[in-house]
């Protein structure tokens, strides 16, 4: 196991009262293994992957639980241990290329720097793996494009330059958080392509935060999917898509264009995301449920249904019924 | 970078010439020199002798074309007062006001921009909020009142910096100035750090909030999670960004410094161009006046144009494409 999240909780502090952005959640990665981590906007996805980092900021904390790398708890450990593990042993590739390199820096000061932060290498040493790291991702020319500065790419090449960095150092696992959302479909493919190549060829671990259910279903080997704050569901990818056993997972299935029902209205999950401030008693998601019923005023439990397949909720599908 | 100054300066020039014509008419319009310059016993013969010799029963159009003419010479005219070039009377003054200039726009970034950068990496801490109330005060305290205040205190009460002039000044590079003598480095103490007040509060402002933007950007995020220490990404990330604004607004600031440094070397009776300014005005001696005039146009146009160079420096973004 790489990573083992347990029963993490990141809770942001406002005046307004506190905002449990991340509440409870548990999933793990085996070497090798990609995890697709699916929700909404403002679900937690992207909390739970930087509090994976450690990198919440003010006025959001982690609350509690464990975050289990390698047998090293990273809620416990001290920040300059931290900071040794990011970018080295866990990386991580951001949402927009256009604004994660620092546009006054050129690509081989932001490598060189990212490699000697780890490691004791000399320049010379540092510039020919970043140059290698380059090539490695389909960047043509890496020699000369290391010494341009980053408005001299196009979206899809700082993405490119983004993972270079990410792998490094070999990292043992990577957190995405939606890195092909920004992208034209086209370079999407390739930068997926390109990534699911890396993490085989470096048995990395790797957890993609996505809304993009399309994405996930390519690329993910298991599926989480979150709802306000919580995991409401987890499985094998094939398992979860084909039999879906939360409502909420069922509705984002059904939200996704379908060429088989070509001009019928597309089903959509009714009503919007509700505040983190203000979520409904019990299950958050029951007052858009299509199942609601009276027990769904109590919390419902992580359960597990069938076989690895878990769900958090009171009236799950069953996967015998018929949907149509 | 040579194509662009070449494109650059005809615009310079222009703005040259547009602002000579300004400047030639103002002065005109203020009032007549003569009733000033010759003394009211003289007989009207005397009177159309002085006027003739100085040119000024010329119609203005004439006057202006020949200040031109006069001009492209080199030769901006000379001082009715002193009937020496107006030139070399400023040139005389200006290592004085340089001096104040440079030095409190120095100090203005070195106290500035560490204050700046704590206040924006802590912003509700207590020591911040101190910082940020300081620099309002610096913002808006009339500086020719805190000049006299700072004279009152350390001079008069405690008697330990001199309350005016230059001091002991050496030869160098074909000037004499005051920085290099400790003697003159106590006489400008003051007059420096009167004039420094407002920078340092504006780089302070401009520093805080260059690095509250900077601090939340996505850059920064990704720098964290790279593993570089605090250090690096707050001397080479956020810094080299907030390099930026602050040296764009400093830079145009100093022609600002250097142009109205008029009310504090007044105060502390530093012999520099804004006492000479003041001076010549109230004497209407319109050579020195255009002529310094003139020269402050030149010098914002010559310091904008730094500034842009800067600029390119420090944003690879802004640099043209073919370098």
């Amino acid at each position: 196991m790489t990573i083992e999240v347990r029963d993490l909780s990141t809770h942001f502090r406002l005046s307004a009262g506190t905002i449990k952005a991340v509440d409870g959640v548990s999933l793990s990665v085996r070497r090798g293994q990609i995890l697709g981590l699916v929700g909404e906007s403002g679900s937690g996805k992207t909390v739970t992957g930087f509090s994976i980092m450690r990198l919440v900021e003010s006025p959001g904390f982690i609350a509690g639980g464990n975050i289990l790398f390698q047998g090293t708890d990273l809620a416990r450990i001290s920040e300059e241990e931290m900071r040794r593990l990011r970018g080295n042993r866990i990386a991580m590739i951001f949402q927009d290329p256009m604004m994660t390199l620092n546009p006054v820096l050129r690509i081989d000061t932001q490598m060189v720097e990212t490699i000697r932060a780890h490691e004791k290498t000399s320049r010379e040493e540092a510039l020919r793996r970043a140059r290698d790291a380059l090539g490695m991702v389909g960047i043509p020319s890496p020699e000369e494009r290391l010494k341009a500065y980053p408005h001299q790419f196009s979206g899809g090449m700082r993405q490119r330059v983004a993972i270079a960095i990410a792998f490094l150092h070999k990292p043992d696992l990577i957190i995405a958080d939606e890195p092909t959302t920004a992208l034209d479909v086209t370079i999407q493919g390739q930068i997926l392509a390109e990534v699911q190549k890396l993490t085989s060829k470096f048995g990395t671990s790797l957890i993609w935060i996505s809304h993009d259910l399309s994405v996930v279903a390519a690329l993910a080997d298991e599926i989480a999917v979150m709802y306000a704050g919580r995991l409401v569901e987890q499985g094998k990818v094939g398992e979860v898509l084909d039999h879906p056993l939360h409502p909420y997972t069922k509705g984002l299935i059904d939200s996704v264009p379908n060429r088989n029902r070509r001009g019928a209205a597309l089903n959509q999950i009714k009503g919007m995301t509700p505040s983190l401030a203000d979520l409904p008693e019990g299950c958050s998601f029951r007052t858009r449920c299509p199942r609601e019923a009276e027990i769904c005023k109590q919390v419902p439990l992580t359960r597990e249904w069938l076989h690895d397949h878990t769900a958090r909720c009171h009236r799950p599908y069953h996967p015998t019924e018929d949907f149509t | 970078m040579v194509s662009y100054l070449l494109r650059r300066l005809p615009q310079a020039a222009l703005t040259m010439l547009v602002m000579s014509v300004v400047v030639f008419v103002g002065v005109f319009a203020i009032g007549n020199p003569v009733d000033i310059l010759i003394s009211p016993q003289a007989t009207a013969t005397e009177r159309d002798n002085a006027i003739r010799a100085l040119g000024l029963d010329l119609p203005i159009w004439q006057q202006y074309w020949s200040f031109l003419v006069n001009l492209f010479q080199g030769d901006v005219g000379r001082s009715f007062v002193f009937n020496v070039s107006a030139l070399h009377l400023i040139m005389e003054r200006l290592p004085a006001t340089l001096e104040l200039a440079l030095a409190s726009t120095l100090l203005g970034l070195v106290i500035g921009m560490p204050f700046g950068l704590y206040a924006g990496l802590a912003p509700n801490s207590r020591v911040s909020t101190s910082i940020m109330a300081g620099s309002i005060l610096g913002f808006s305290l009339p500086s020719f009142w805190v000049g006299i205040v700072m004279i009152m205190l350390f001079s008069v009460h405690l008697g330990w910096l001199p309350s005016g002039g230059r001091g002991d000044t050496v030869y160098w590079l074909g000037a004499r100035w005051s920085f290099l003598t400790t003697d003159g480095l106590a006489h400008m103490a003051m007059p420096v750090l009167n004039l420094a007040l407002f920078q340092i509060s504006m780089v302070i402002r401009l520093t805080r909030a260059g690095v509250r933007e900077v601090i939340l950007s996505d850059y920064v995020k990704f720098a964290r999670a790279k593993g570089l220490t605090e250090t690096r990404i707050i001397l080479v990330h956020v810094l080299k960004n907030i390099l930026i604004p602050v040296i764009t607004v400093v830079g145009l600031n100093l022609g600002t410094v250097i142009a109205f440094a008029v009310v504090t070397e007044t105060i502390f009776s530093w012999p520099g161009m804004g006492k000479l300014i003041i001076d010549s005005i109230n004497v209407l001696d319109r050579p020195v006046i255009v002529a310094y005039l003139m020269l402050m146009v030149l010098m914002f146009v010559v310091i904008n144009l730094l500034v842009d160079l800067a600029y390119m420096v420090l944003d690879p973004r802004v640099r043209l494409e073919s370098r």
